[in-house]
């Protein structure tokens, strides 16, 4: 990967004051027409942690990233964002707090009938700032993913991987506290899918922004606790063997509607449980 | 391979039913609602306006011309036979301003924009732009549904007023030329036989019939699932809906101003 510039030029809070977590479930639980999709999950994402979210298909990940955003209510359970419940909160309140919450779903959901500059300004436009300040910050978010030179084109004209990265850019123009990635590397070859690590990898490290990253590729996650960004080289890292990242990482795991772990890449390599070692060997 | 087939017991029917009829109100009113909540989006209901509007113009023309034309033509044979042929300018304004006009132009942006808005809103919903919109802070019924349904009533009440017009103009084509009329005897009945309850009533089904049109579009976009399949599941129904609306709608209206005006 090429040295992108740094762009944005400072780093968001990510300390709330008002809470230590910028995530928690609380016994939280949601059926579709009967069918159990999660099932009394709890965690805690403390601030500035990135924690990566495993399970087969089908185990409720996606779903559980839209209930973090309040896209989808969850049928009982508590789930404070940023220190603010908001199981209760109206719609009209979640659209605010969303604004310091940043989203890369699964298939990039880009306005398709918008150019790229529009996608990634969409959030600046909406709040009605200038155009100059707006050109100025979707071509540094665009240099940040590098892909300035995409700025004039339309979602349809991009890959697969472009389009995430346009996700990506649109996800962190505002600068938000929190970071969802649902799949971020899904369906994408190993080069293309390395290139979006890096991209998370340099969020993370750069503007230690605590994130919750949907993923089956255990990979990804692995990658992302043994490297580190470097900012001189503007390239990843690895990390000498026992050195830990600075930037929290941890892993959770959902089976059968359920949290089957919760912890530490060294816990995770120490796990017992059949199924753990079965899904990580 | 036997055929297995599901059928869904007449409770489930009727509570589906309900549900559907709650959410397209919920829709509704919140879209009306958004006309007095910040931010209103003009641009997008400009851009609407010109869709819908300016893009509808060809069809709505040509129906009106060939309306007025085939009711000249129907009606002129009869009148012909009780030596009233003088009459038809009377019987093409008032069918054309009361009833085809508002009633064709309904129909035909029914067919030509209930379908596009729901296929536009369900390919949005099944590509997770819906909620793509919903997590960057923006209300899609503030910046998608509002600007729609303002855009067609709008614009529904003048295509409504071309259509009537054009509809004349083919009645007057038909009088004049194949029953050999003169063209200010004709102008002249046309004009002089509307009241102000044949106007008001003409004038008031395209508001209705804009509002109908607009939120059943987006209903059925945005409530749309099952994927690809499932959009055009989603325009189907929202042509067929809305048309169907419309008709039954305009029944009532009809009966309604005629009450209201002591004419019936």
């Amino acid at each position: 990967m090429s040295a992108p510039t740094l762009p944005i030029e400072q780093a968001p809070s990510t300390a709330s004051d008002r809470s230590a977590f910028a995530i928690e479930f609380e016994n939280v639980s949601i059926a579709f027409d009967d069918k159990k999709v999660l099932e009394d999950v709890s965690f805690r994402l403390p601030h500035g942690e990135t924690k990566a979210l495993f399970g087969v298909a089908g185990s409720g990940k996606s779903i559980l990233l839209k209930i973090a955003l309040g896209l989808i209510r969850p049928d009982s359970g508590r789930i404070l964002v940023l220190g603010e419940e908001i199981t209760s909160m109206s719609e009209q309140a979640l659209f605010e707090l969303r604004g310091r919450v940043g989203i890369v779903f699964q298939e990039s959901a880009l306005f398709d009938s918008l150019k790229v500059w529009e996608n990634v300004a969409f959030r600046l436009m909406e709040e009605h700032i200038a155009q100059d300040e707006i050109e100025r910050r979707v071509r540094e978010a665009l240099r940040f993913v590098e892909l300035e030179r995409t700025y004039d084109m339309l979602p349809s004209e991009l890959s697969g991987g472009m389009r995430r990265r346009v996700a990506i850019a649109r996800a962190i123009i505002t600068q938000p506290e929190v970071l969802l990635y649902d799949s971020p590397t899904g369906g994408l070859d190993p080069v293309t899918s390395n290139t979006i690590v890096e991209l998370i990898m340099k969020q993370r490290d750069v503007y230690k922004t605590s994130a919750l990253m949907v993923t089956h590729r255990l990979q990804d996650a692995f990658t992302m606790a043994t490297h580190e960004f470097d900012p001189d080289t503007n390239q990843m890292v690895s990390l000498p063997k026992g050195k830990l990242c600075r930037v929290p990482m941890s892993f959770l795991i959902l089976r059968d509607c359920k949290v089957i772990f919760d912890g530490d890449g060294q816990q995770l390599a120490s796990s017992r449980d059949e199924y753990i070692r079965e899904y990580i060997s | 391979m036997a055929l297995e087939l599901e059928l869904a017991s007449p409770i489930e029917v009727a509570k589906d039913f309900a549900l559907s009829v709650q959410q397209y109100t919920l829709l509704s009113a919140q879209s009306l609602g958004n006309f007095f909540r910040r931010p209103l989006y003009t641009g997008d209901m400009l851009q609407q306006a010109d869709l819908i509007g300016v893009g509808s113009l060809p069809i709505v023309l040509l129906t009106g011309l060939s309306v007025g034309a085939i009711l000249a033509l129907n009606t002129a044979s009869t009148l012909q036979r009780f030596g009233g042929i003088t009459l038809i300018g009377q019987l093409v304004s008032f069918g054309m301003v009361t009833e085809l006009g508002p009633l064709i132009t309904g129909l035909m942006v029914a067919g030509r924009n209930a379908s596009g808005m729901a296929s536009e809103l369900g390919s949005m919903i099944v590509t997770e732009q819906i909620d793509a919109m919903r997590a960057l802070g923006t209300d899609p019924s503030k910046k998608l549904v509002t600007p729609r349904v303002g855009a067609t009533v709008f614009m529904l009440f003048f295509l409504t007023i071309i259509a009537d017009l054009l509809g004349l103009v083919g009645g007057w084509a038909v009088a004049r030329f194949l029953f050999g009329l003169d063209s200010n005897q004709y102008w002249t009945t046309a004009w002089q036989s509307l009241v102000f309850r044949d106007v008001f009533m003409g004038l008031s089904k395209p508001v209705l019939f804009g509002f109908i049109i607009s939120t059943v579009g987006c209903y059925y976009g945005m409530s749309t699932k099952g994927g690809t399949q499932g959009v055009g599941r989603s325009t189907t129904q929202a042509v067929v809906a809305s048309s169907v609306l419309i008709l039954i709608v305009d029944f009532f209206v009809t009966k309604l101003i005629y009450a209201l005006l002591g004419v019936r």
